[in-house]
C-alpha cells in the first residue's frame, strides 16, 4: 500500500489527570484505523493494531517531560516525536527532557517502531496532545489572572499577559490545569507557523550515547542477575535429539543447563511470532565469559527434521504455514528459483492484451534479477532481560512493537496480562529483526526457571545463524519493443523462498497498455522477516535496473525515460490501483536531475547511474558516481532528491537518509548470506561484508522536495533504489550489466 | 579464578576473575563500565575498541591475564572534566553523528587514539584508522566529518 488513508475512523483520547506531588500529566492513546502496511504483511487483522501513546508531564518546577510514545533503533524519534508535540505546546525545547515511555498497560496500549510509519502516525496526535495541554494550561493562568485566554500567548513554556506583561510558568499552573475540563477541539498551527518543526535540531539523546552510558539492553544489569545463552541446531532443517551437560555442569559459575520449548505445541503464531527453533538448550550462570566456555562442553546430537505445520493467525485469516524438512543450500534455491521463472504462474494484475503485444513485437528483451538472503545484524545482538515472579513479569527488551508480544508471552510464559511490565531499551539497530521477539519469550522461560533475574545474550554467531533473514528472491522483466522503439508490452514475474517479492501496481505498472504481472513463492525452512523496505529492497533494485537497459534499448536517456514513463502514467494511467503518485514520483526525478548536474560526472573518472522507488509513502531517487580503485568498484558520490512530505527534523532526515544510502550500497555490492546442508555459510562479522568507513562514498548530497504534505518516514524509502543506481552506473563503468546480488561477485565472476 | 588490580581510567581496580576472560566482559559484567560495547567478539567490529597505553586496541581480543600494569582508558574515562566531553565527544554532538548509537563509543575510542598521534590527518589516514570501526546505520560521512571537525579546531 502507502498512502495512508484519509478517510478512516479516527477515534481520539486524551486523558488529562493531576500528579501526585502536583502538575498536570496528559495521556495519549490514539487509535488510529490505519490500514497496515507493507511491512505488516504477516499480521493479524486486528484494525485496532496502530495506536500510539505518549504523554507529557508537567511539574511545578516547571520540568516538562514528554514521554516518546515509538521504541528507538536510530530512526531518532526520540527527538522528531517530541518536537511535534513542542511545536503546540511551546515549551522551552532546549529544557525540554525526552524519555523513553515503557510498555505498560494501561498507560502504553502499544507502541510501533517499524515501516517507516512513525511520522504518519503521529503527526496528529502528538501536536493535538501538545495544543491541548498548551490550551488547558492558559485557561488555567486565565483564569488566576482573571483576564480572557484570548489575551495571553505562550513562550518558551511561560504563558504571557499581552497586555500587562505579566508571567506565569507553565509548572505554576499544572497543577491547576490538570483539574480543568478538557477542550473538546484545538486549533492547530498551519506549516507557515511552525518554530520548531521543519529546522534542524540535534539528537535528544546525543549526550548519553558519546558518553557511553547504559541506554541499551546490553547494558542492562541488576543486582544478582545471570548471564544466560541458548544453543540452537548448527543447521536449519535439524532439531535438538539429546544432550550431555554433565561437563558444562562442571564449568565455574555455571548454575543450570538445560532444554526448553519456546513456544506450545499449536501455539497459533501472530504476524510477528516467528521463530526459528523451537527446543533450545539454556546455559545459566554468573557471568558471559563463563557461560561461553561452558556452553562449548555441551554435547548436543541434532537429528533431521519432518516436515510439519505450524498454525499462523495472519491477515485474511488462520493458515498452516509449511516447514519442509531438508538441509536447504542457496545453489539449489537459485536453482528452483530459475526452474519457477519458466512456468506459468498466478496472475497478479493485468491490463491490455499483453501476449498479444508480444507476439507483434519486433524485439523482446528478457532478463532475471536474483537477491541472497541477507542476515539484519544490527550492532547490538540480540538481547533481553527478564526477571519473573509471583507478583510480576519484568522484561528489559529491545522490541521494535511491544504490543505484538504481549498474547504470545501470556500463552507460552503463562503469564497474567496485567503482571507484564516491559522497560523498552534503546535499540542497538534494527532494520526489521527487532519485530521478532521470541527472544523475549525465551528470557522469560529461562528466568521462570532459574528463578532469578536474567539475561539472556545472544553472541554475533547466534544473532547471524539464529536468524528471520531477509527472503532470497527472483525476478523476471520482460518488454516488447516495436519497430518504432515504443515499449508496447511489459511483463514481470516475481518469487522466492518464502514469499514473492512482486508489487504488482508499482511503476511501471500504469505506464504501459499491456502490462502482466505474475507472483509465486516456495516453502523452505529458513525463517524470514522484514528486512529494511521489505520486498521493496529486491523489488527495486531489478524493477530499475531493467528499466535502465530498456531505456538504452530504446535510445533514451535512462533519467527522461523515467519521466517520460510518468507523465504517461499521469495523464493516462493505465488500470484502477497504481499505487504511486505519479506526479510526486516526477518530482523527485526532476529535481534529482536538477541538483546531480545530469549529464556531467562529479569527477572525470567517475560513471553515473541513477535509480528511484516508491515504498512507505515516501518517493526517494538517486545519482550514483562510481569509479574502479584497483579494479574494485567505489562509490565516491551520491546525490539524492526525496519526497517525504514535510521534512519534521531536516538534521535528523539528512542522517537517516546518508545512512540508508550507505546501507544501500554496502549490501549490493556485498551482502550476502550462504546456505550450505542448512547452515549459514557466514558466522561472524569477518566472513559477513558490511560496508565499512574507506568504502563509503565521499560524499552524500540530500536534496528534499519542499512540501507541506503530512510527513512520511525516511527509515525505509531511501534505501531500496540505492541498488540499481549503483548496478546502472557499474554498468557505465565496467561495460557489463549486473543481475545477481550481491554485485561484486558477479562482477569478479564475470573477469575471472 | 585470578586476582588482578587493573588500571582503569585512573583508578586502580581489582577483579577476580578467571585469567582468560577477555578485559571486555571484565569491563561490562565485573565493573560495570559497559560503554564498552560487544558486537562481534572476533576483534571484527571494532565496538569494543578501548585504549592501552592510549592505543586503540579491540578489548574482546585481550585477555585479562595480558593487561598487567598497563593503563586502560574507556569511553567513560576521556572526559576532560565531570562537566566537560572531549572534544571528540563535542564534535559527534556538534555534527549529530549517532543514529542507534551503538557502536559511537567504539568509533570515539578510535578517532581519539588517532587525533592523539596524528592531529591533522588526511582524508586517507582517516578512512584507514577508521575502517575496523564499522557502523551498521552508515554515519560514516558524519564521524569523518567529527574528526576533520576536531583536527580544524585544533589547528586554530
Amino acid at each position: 500500500m502507502g498512502k495512508a488513508n484519509k478517510n478512516q475512523s479516527r477515534r481520539s483520547f486524551l486523558k488529562v489527570t493531576s500528579l501526585t506531588g502536583g502538575g498536570m500529566m496528559i495521556g495519549i492513546s490514539w487509535f488510529a484505523n490505519l490500514i497496515p502496511n507493507e511491512a505488516m504483511a504477516h499480521v493479524a487483522d486486528n484494525n485496532n493494531w496502530v495506536q500510539l501513546n505518549g504523554f507529557i508531564q508537567i511539574t511545578p518546577d516547571n520540568q516538562v517531560k514528554i514521554f516518546n510514545p515509538n521504541p528507538e533503533f536510530g530512526t531518532n524519534v526520540m527527538t522528531s516525536l517530541p518536537m511535534m508535540v513542542n511545536e503546540e505546546l511551546e515549551a522551552d525545547w532546549s529544557k525540554v527532557i525526552v524519555e523513553m515511555g515503557d510498555y505498560d498497560t494501561p498507560r502504553f496500549k502499544s507502541q510501533f517502531t517499524g515501516g517507516s510509519r512513525a511520522m504518519a502516525m503521529a503527526w496528529m496526535p502528538l501536536r493535538t496532545a501538545g495544543a491541548t495541554a498548551r490550551l488547558m494550561l492558559m485557561q488555567a493562568a486565565a483564569n488566576q489572572w482573571g483576564v480572557p485566554v484570548s489575551e495571553l500567548r505562550t513562550e518558551k513554556g511561560e504563558i504571557v499577559h499581552i497586555n500587562s506583561g505579566k508571567r506565569l510558568t507553565y509548572g505554576a499552573v499544572a497543577t491547576a490545569a490538570a483539574k480543568l475540563p478538557k477542550p473538546e477541539k484545538v486549533a492547530l498551527k498551519k506549516p507557515g507557523e511552525f518554530s520548531l518543526l521543519g529546522t534542524p535540531q540535534k539528537n535528544k539523546v546525543g549526550k548519553e550515547i558519546v558518553s557511553g552510558q547504559s541506554l541499551f539492553t546490553m547494558d542492562y544489569q541488576v543486582e544478582g542477575m545471570l548471564i544466560a545463552m541458548v544453543i540452537h541446531p548448527p543447521a536449519f532443517g535439524m532439531q535438538l535429539k539429546s544432550f550431555d551437560a554433565s561437563e558444562a555442569l562442571k564449568m565455574p559459575g555455571i548454575k543450570d543447563v538445560f532444554e526448553f520449548q519456546v513456544y506450545k505445541d499449536g501455539y497459533v503464531k501472530a504476524g510477528f511470532d516467528t521463530r526459528t527453533f523451537n527446543r533450545l538448550i539454556a546455559v545459566v550462570g554468573n557471568s558471559t565469559w563463563e557461560v561461553m566456555n561452558a556452553r562449548k562442553k555441551v554435547m548436543a546430537e541434532w537429528e533431521p527434521i519432518q516436515t510439519t505445520k505450524e498454525p499462523v493467525m495472519a491477515r485474511g485469516g488462520k493458515r498452516d504455514e509449511i516447514i519442509p524438512e531438508g538441509l536447504e543450500s542457496t545453489d539449489e534455491h537459485l536453482r528452483q528459483m530459475h526452474e519457477m521463472q519458466k512456468k506459468p504462474m498466478r496472475v497478479a494484475r493485468k491490463d491490455g492484451d499483453p501476449e498479444a503485444a508480444f507476439k507483434n513485437a519486433k524485439r523482446v528483451i528478457e532478463r532475471t534479477y536474483t537477491a541472497p538472503f541477507l542476515a539484519h545484524n544490527p550492532m547490538e545482538p540480540i538481547s533481553c532481560f527478564a526477571h519473573i515472579t509471583e507478583e510480576k513479569a519484568l522484561f528489559v527488551a529491545p522490541i521494535q512493537i511491544p504490543e505484538m508480544m504481549k498474547q504470545n508471552l501470556v500463552a507460552n510464559l503463562d503469564l497474567k496480562p496485567e503482571k507484564i511490565e516491559m522497560k523498552l531499551a534503546r535499540m542497538g539497530g534494527g532494520f526489521g529483526r527487532r519485530a521478532y521477539g521470541h527472544y523475549i519469550v525465551e528470557a522469560g522461560h529461562i528466568s521462570k526457571k532459574v528463578k532469578a533475574p536474567v539475561k539472556l545474550i545472544y553472541t554475533r554467531e547466534d544473532d547471524m545463524t539464529n536468524g528471520i533473514y531477509r527472503p532470497t528472491y527472483i525476478m523476471t522483466y520482460k518488454a516488447a519493443i516495436d519497430e518504432n522503439n515504443n515499449v508496447t508490452a511489459f511483463h514481470v514475474i516475481g518469487g522466492g523462498f518464502p514469499e514473492s517479492p512482486l508489487h504488482e501496481n508499482r511503476f511501471p505498472a500504469g505506464a504501459f497498455d499491456n502490462y502482466l504481472a505474475e507472483s509465486w513463492e516456495l516453502p523452505t525452512n529458513i525463517t524470514i522477516g522484514a528486512y529494511r523496505a521489505p520486498r521493496s529492497n529486491f523489488n527495486a533494485s531489478a524493477e530499475q535496473s531493467f528499466l535502465d537497459e530498456l531505456a538504452e534499448a530504446v535510445g533514451k536517456d535512462p533519467l527522461d525515460f523515467r519521466i517520460d514513463l510518468l507523465k504517461k502514467a499521469k495523464a493516462n494511467p493505465v488500470g484502477k490501483n497504481n499505487d504511486y503518485d505519479a506526479s510526486r514520483y516526477m518530482g523527485v526525478l526532476q529535481l534529482l536531475k536538477e541538483k546531480s548536474n545530469w549529464g556531467s560526472p562529479a569527477s572525470k573518472n567517475a560513471k553515473r547511474g541513477v535509480s528511484a522507488y516508491f515504498c512507505h509513502a515516501s518517493y526517494a531517487a538517486h545519482v550514483v558516481d562510481v569509479t574502479m580503485k584497483n579494479g574494485q568498484p567505489y562509490v565516491e558520490k551520491v546525490v539524492t532528491a526525496m519526497d517525504c512530505g514535510f521534512v519534521v527534523n531536516p538534521e535528523g532526515a539528512k542522517n537517516m537518509v546518508e545512512g540508508a544510502v550507505i546501507d544501500g550500497i554496502g549490501n549490493a555490492l556485498y551482502g550476502e548470506l550462504v546456505l550450505e546442508k542448512g547452515a549459514t555459510q557466514q558466522k561472524n562479522l569477518n566472513n559477513y561484508r558490511i560496508i565499512r568507513h574507506r568504502e563509503a562514498p565521499k560524499k552524500i548530497e540530500v536534496h528534499f522536495v519542499q512540501s507541506n504534505i503530512d510527513p512520511t518516514g525516511l527509515g525505509e524509502p531511501p534505501f531500496p533504489p540505492v541498488f540499481a543506481a549503483v548496478a546502472n552506473a557499474l554498468y557505465k563503468a565496467t561495460g557489463k550489466r549486473l543481475y545477481n546480488q550481491p554485485y561484486i561477485k558477479e562482477l569478479n565472476k564475470n573477469k575471472a | 579464578m585470578a586476582k588482578f588490580q587493573l588500571k582503569i581510567n585512573g583508578k586502580q581496580l581489582s577483579v577476580d576473575v578467571d585469567p582468560s576472560t577477555p578485559l571486555l566482559w571484565v569491563l561490562r559484567d565485573h565493573l560495570h563500565l559497559v560503554g564498552t560495547k560487544y558486537g562481534c567478539g572476533a576483534g571484527a567490529c571494532g565496538a569494543c575498541t578501548v585504549h592501552l597505553n592510549g592505543n586503540a586496541l579491540r578489548s574482546c581480543q585481550l585477555p585479562v591475564s595480558a593487561v598487567g600494569t598497563q593503563a586502560i582508558t574507556t569511553i567513560e574515562g576521556i572526559a576532560i572534566s565531570e562537566t566537560e566531553m572531549h572534544p571528540v565527544q563535542k564534535a559527534w554532538l556538534e555534527l549529530d553523528v549517532a543514529q542507534c548509537g551503538y557502536c559511537q563509543t567504539g568509533q570515539i575510542m578510535s578517532a581519539v587514539a588517532l587525533l592523539k598521534r596524528n592531529p591533522n590527518p588526511s582524508e586517507t589516514e582517516i578512512e584507514a584508522a577508521m575502517t575496523g570501526n564499522i557502523c551498521r546505520c552508515g554515519t560514516y560521512i558524519r564521524i569523518k566529518a567529527a574528526i576533520q571537525h576536531v583536527a580544524k579546531s585544533s589547528k586554530k
